[in-house]
């Protein structure tokens, strides 16, 4: 432990910041959250030009900077990209450690969409594992509307 | 002097509204930048460089240059950020301008934007100021444009109907700019009518908070004559920052547009501004700004401006128009707004303007202010410099 303050005064002036954020969703977000909420279906947009397919949605594909995409509805399975476990109960997460963070890619779709799994020891998820999402019907249009991911096994 | 010239080859606009549920910030500058690529008859593929910037704060987002890449095209291309507060636009204009002049980069694509309606202005705005010494009282941003006003009412004997009048113009140069979010005229009696805000800043005299965006395309010169038979050449620009601590600051003067519009002069050549300057996109984010500051760029004397403004000299068919667009106080989403100064000079310069067009300018000043009183100017031209 550093004590090199210990025996400085401490001229500070403490202070507190409060500023409220209201984020819009916006029309392509809207429409994907809010079929997620009431048919339990994920969706994903595919440029007309490149044909990758994104989850999240976009209004404008990244790669070809062109308008042009198609909705198209993709899997509610798929395989872990990448993962990483939270075992510090920070104030930010929600769930209780540990929590498992992962990168999904669901079948069908070109990118992978960051979610959490649950109900399985964090010591046997790998990459390339398989998972199922698990929706809620009590998270509104939130991507909280898929509750976690689990193995498929 | 920079190792090439360099010019506007392209603006882009969105239609700015108070809020834009239906896009989030990477969809709204998307629409900018698609609009700025059609005007210049270019592809995203032509552009090597990216220059973008807004608020932090106002939206929270602090990796702008990563985070808006779908929507400004940046997708393996070299991008930067910048940000100075409400100059902002006018930083990434000469932030673009130094690029290309540099010889480094031949087409930047230049973006500003802000989504006002996602957070408390104020709040973020607060965040400018020195936390031990002047956020206590004089935190946001209208309260020092208050003490501005007050103390050259002060100096000068001016009114607030000389303030109101400035907004009465802003106002109706507003309802010819479909881009421009206020399009409704009032008169002076129902600008001092409004809300007191500040006083003497009525709620008509202020600028509101905006969704918006806009893009600019410049290019060097070789280019650039290349792309279009007209474009809007940057002839200088000039920025200067004044002080730290509120209380160092000339209250009643912007010392720093003085400044800056001195070094641009000398640039140019430019003896009488009012009769070279074909006509002025001001940063002028409240009325009695419009007074004072025309002042500071030498267009007339100390103490004259309110005269030269009820003289009908700024107004659309006056001897130097001053905003076409509506300016500031019909639409202000922060980190665009001095680019929308530009852009709109840009316009003028190359007789795109359209329904708030002034004719035959050869010459167009576009400005930037910040919070803090520090100042921003660029000078276009119809004809590539001589210098």
């Amino acid at each position: 432990m550093n004590n090199s303050l210990k025996h400085i005064e401490p001229m500070v002036h403490h202070s507190q910041i409060n500023v409220p954020y209201t984020w819009w969703a916006g029309d392509t977000a809207g429409r994907f959250l809010k079929t997620l909420r009431d048919e339990q279906t994920i969706m994903g947009t595919r440029c007309n030009h490149c044909a990758r397919v994104t989850v999240p949605p976009r209004k404008t594909c990244p790669t070809c900077f062109t308008e042009n995409q198609t909705w198209t509805a993709v899997s509610d399975q798929g395989t872990v990209v990448a993962f990483s476990v939270a075992r510090r109960q920070l104030a930010a997460l929600v769930k209780k450690v540990p929590v498992i963070f992962a990168l999904i890619r669901l079948d069908g779709a070109d990118t992978a969409l960051l979610h959490t799994i649950s109900q399985v020891d964090p010591a046997e998820v790998t990459i390339g594992m398989r998972v199922r999402a698990c929706f809620s019907k009590d998270a509104g249009a939130t991507i909280m509307a898929i509750s976690h991911f689990v193995p498929t096994n | 002097m920079g190792k090439q010239r360099v010019a506007i080859v392209g603006t882009g606009q969105t239609f700015h509204k108070s809020h834009r549920p239906d896009v989030n910030g990477q969809e709204l500058i998307n629409e900018a930048v698609g609009r700025a690529l059609v005007d210049a008859d270019l592809t995203i593929r032509d552009i090597d460089a990216i220059v973008i910037g807004n608020m932090d704060h106002f939206e929270g987002i602090n990796y702008v240059d990563c985070w808006s890449v779908d929507g400004s095209g940046g997708f393996m291309k070299p991008v930067i950020k910048l940000t100075t507060g409400g100059t902002t636009g006018s930083t990434l204009a000469i932030g673009g301008y130094h690029m290309v002049a540099s010889g480094l980069f031949d087409r930047v694509l230049v973006i500003g934007w802000e989504k006002n309606s996602e957070s408390d202005t104020t709040g973020a705005i607060t965040t400018a100021f020195d936390p031990v010494w002047d956020r206590l009282v004089f935190a946001g941003a209208i309260s020092g444009l208050a003490a501005e006003a007050q103390a050259y009412m002060a100096r000068y004997s001016a009114t607030d109907r000389d303030g109101a009048r400035v907004s009465v113009r802003d106002r109706k140069h507003a309802c010819n700019n479909p881009y421009t979010q206020l399009r409704k005229e009032v008169t002076v009696d129902e600008v001092l009518a409004s809300p007191m805000l500040a006083d003497p800043i009525h709620l008509l005299d202020v600028c509101p908070r905006s969704d918006g965006a806009c893009a600019v395309i410049m290019a060097g010169e070789h280019i650039a004559e290349k792309i279009t038979a007209t474009p809007d050449w940057i002839w200088a620009t000039a920025n200067r920052h004044t002080y730290t601590y509120l209380g160092d600051a000339n209250f009643g003067r912007l010392d720093s547009l003085a400044a800056a519009s001195r070094e641009i002069y000398a640039k140019a050549g430019i003896r009488e501004p009012a009769k070279e300057i074909g006509v002025i996109e001001l940063y002028q984010p409240y009325s009695f700004a419009g007074i004072m500051w025309i002042e500071d760029l030498g267009l007339t004397g100390y103490g004259q401006g309110a005269e030269f403004v009820w003289s009908g000299a700024t107004d659309m068919d006056g001897e130097i128009p001053i905003n076409p667009s509506g300016g500031v106080i019909a639409c202000n989403p922060i980190g665009a707004t001095g680019l929308i100064r530009c852009a709109e000079a840009a316009l003028q310069i190359m007789g795109k303007a359209e329904g708030h067009q002034v004719p035959d300018v050869d010459l167009a000043l576009s400005t930037g202010f910040g919070g803090c009183f520090w100042s921003d100017i660029l000078l276009h031209g119809r004809r590539k410099p001589d210098f």
